[in-house]
């Protein structure tokens, strides 16, 4: 390991029972890198996560965090850290502020600057008219801005986010990421973060795409984007099936399905496109043109759409609330 | 000094959500108080003297004191599975502070909560005829406290291999019901058959209530000529407990105890 990689991850394997969870994963990250783990339901992003965090043994293989290995200098490495859970960890019966002044006494927050940083975190996620308010009366998003407060108060050298955003509307999300990007820049914290949002994934500044306990590609936005060749075409037509056909045999073009429509990689789109319409004997309803989304990267990895191969978002979205809900 | 701020802080914590919760506190008083009310109305009167000067209010008195530490000593576990359920156990074990001082803080506030609750019950002394003096109050709050962190440490205990609230539960009533049945809180423990004598002396519950009901007991007037009330007391092999025989059963128990729900509570999956 290297004096810049902050996090260094070797051969890591999880298992819960003869289930492999998390399957030989390697991997770095520096200092001061957004690193992004795309992948869908049960990928192990989590699993990964909590052993990163000491919650959880690693069945082999061995992980480093700001130096410390994970399964023999937890103390130091839960020092380190910083973690925003996927699922929610606040006392719902106790206000904001006592949320987070139990986490700045079991962090070990001088009483000096206790009061201090319990203000500026919770101005910064602009709780700081409702410190005193039962966190059970917050709405999810106050609630995730409250952990993600939390997660920041004692400065950690590493920050965890487990799908921070899940659940939350876009303009709250964006809120949050202009404050996670500020906070990169100003203090210098390594962000580790899972999502399966595509558009959170591009926030990273290296994304590893992780599906059924394997890292399958490991790389900036762009350059994963660049294995897909040139843009990518959306094409309704009256039979899809025949339209496939059709342009296998006519461009020897392969045309992968993906919701009701079809899909395909092509160097140079807008030129493509006049033929396409001209040449294709099967009636088209639409048509359209774009640049390859980190969700096409995935497609063309696994074959699968991330989509595909998980419950509906908004289905993952309404059972977070209803644990939000529970109590 | 990190481990001391760590458990007061747990510590700290469940004394807000137990003052924030005052209903909750019903729970686990209801049940004594029934039966303060129906034996303290009168009905005891009927049932005649079980020693001299000693009703059976007067006598069940001290053992109500008793159940109400074990089944509210027993809140700590359902607490820590409550955390663990909503997710702010994983808030506590991600911090940098170590297991021991989590279970030792859970321990301590379940401890501290049930000693405030057998305070209520002791309030109601004057109901069964019953004057606590100051200096057998303070005498009561030790004891109970010592039996309270007794009974905590093993609600977390339980609760550190027995995950869901359902099952928690389950095991809690399969616990606490023998506990209070076989232990000398509703009739004395001498003269009983053999198989009950022997669970009752197995039980530690049993040594738990006898030191409080024999400190509530002196403060009974004894009719002129009656040397004691020792035919209440517990014996083991024909030897009459003392208070600080009792004290110390209880304490070594309650070590054994806080010991082991650490160190289960610290394996790591
Ligand atoms: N405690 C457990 N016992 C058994 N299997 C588990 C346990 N926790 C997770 N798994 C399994 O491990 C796999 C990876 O789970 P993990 O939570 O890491 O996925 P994830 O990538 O975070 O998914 P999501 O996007 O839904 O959060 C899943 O198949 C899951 O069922
Ligand atoms: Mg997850």
């Amino acid at each position: 390991m290297t004096e810049k990689n902050i996090i260094s991850v070797e051969h890591l394997v999880r298992k819960y029972g003869k289930f492999t969870a998390v399957d030989d994963i390697s991997f770095q990250v520096g200092a001061g890198e957004i690193f992004g783990f795309l992948g869908p339901n049960g990928a192990g992003k989590s699993t990964t996560i909590s052993i990163l965090c000491t919650l959880l043994k690693p069945s082999s293989g061995k992980a480093t965090v700001n130096g410390f290995d994970v399964a023999r200098q937890q103390h130091q490495v839960r020092q380190s850290i910083g973690l925003v859970f996927q699922d929610p960890s606040l006392d719902d019966q106790l206000t904001a502020q006592e949320n987070l002044h139990f986490h700045a006494m079991v962090y070990n927050i001088p009483g000096s600057v206790r009061k201090k940083r319990i203000d500026e975190a919770l101005k910064m996620v602009e709780l700081d008219t409702r410190r005193n308010d039962i966190v059970k009366n917050f709405s999810g998003g106050m609630k995730r801005r409250l952990e993600i407060a939390r997660g920041l108060l004692h400065y950690p050298k590493v920050l965890f986010l487990d799908e921070p955003t899940l659940g939350l509307d876009p303009q709250t999300r964006n809120r949050i990421w202009e404050f996670l990007l500020d906070l990169r820049t100003r203090e210098n914290v390594t962000i580790f973060l899972t999502t399966h949002y595509m558009d959170e994934a591009e926030h990273a500044n290296r994304i590893a795409i992780i599906d059924k306990g394997k890292i399958i590609a490991l790389d900036t936005p762009d350059k994963l984007k660049d294995m897909v060749g040139g843009d990518i075409i959306n094409l309704k037509t009256v039979d899809d099936k025949k339209a496939a056909d059709e342009i296998s045999q006519r461009y020897r073009m392969q045309a992968t399905d993906g919701h009701g429509e079809l899909l395909l990689e092509v160097a140079n789109g807008d030129e493509f496109i006049p033929t396409l319409v001209r040449d294709l004997n099967t009636r088209i309803i639409s048509i359209s043109l774009r640049r390859p989304t980190l969700e096409d990267v995935f497609l063309k990895l696994t074959g699968r759409a991330i989509r595909d191969s998980e419950v509906s978002s908004m289905e993952a979205i309404k059972s977070h609330m209803r644990f939000h809900g529970r109590r | 000094m990190k481990t001391a701020i760590a458990i007061y802080t747990i510590w700290y914590r469940d004394m807000l959500r137990f003052w924030r919760n005052k209903t909750r506190m019903l729970g686990s008083i209801m049940f004594p108080l029934v039966f303060l009310a129906v034996f303290g109305s009168g009905l005891s009167r009927s049932m005649g003297m079980l020693a001299p000067g000693v009703d059976f209010a007067k006598f069940m008195f001290p053992g109500i004191i008793g159940m109400t530490v074990v089944m509210s000593g027993f809140m700590s576990g359902i607490s820590m599975v409550w955390d663990r359920e909503f997710g702010f156990l994983k808030e506590v074990l991600v911090a940098p502070i170590s297991r021991v001082a989590v279970a030792g803080g859970k321990t301590l506030a379940g401890a501290t909560i049930a000693t405030v609750q057998s305070i209520i019950i002791m309030a109601l002394a004057p109901l069964v005829g019953v004057t606590l003096t100051p200096l057998v109050v303070i005498e009561l709050l030790g004891l109970t406290f010592l039996v309270a962190l007794m009974v905590s440490s093993m609600g977390i205990l339980i609760s550190s291999r027995i995950k869901s609230m359902e099952a928690f539960q389950v095991v809690m009533q399969m616990v606490t019901f023998p506990m209070m049945f076989l232990s000398g809180v509703f009739f004395p423990v001498n003269n009983v058959p053999d198989w009950l004598a022997v669970l009752v002396r197995l039980n530690p519950a049993s040594y738990a209530i006898d030191p409080i009901r024999q400190t509530v007991l002196q403060t009974v007037q004894l009719p002129p000529g009656v040397p004691g009330l020792s035919s209440l007391g517990l014996t083991v092999f024909g030897h009459t407990m003392t208070v600080w025989e009792d004290v110390g059963v209880v304490a070594v128990l309650a070590a054994v105890l806080i010991a082991a729900a650490m160190w289960s509570f610290s394996i790591q999956d």
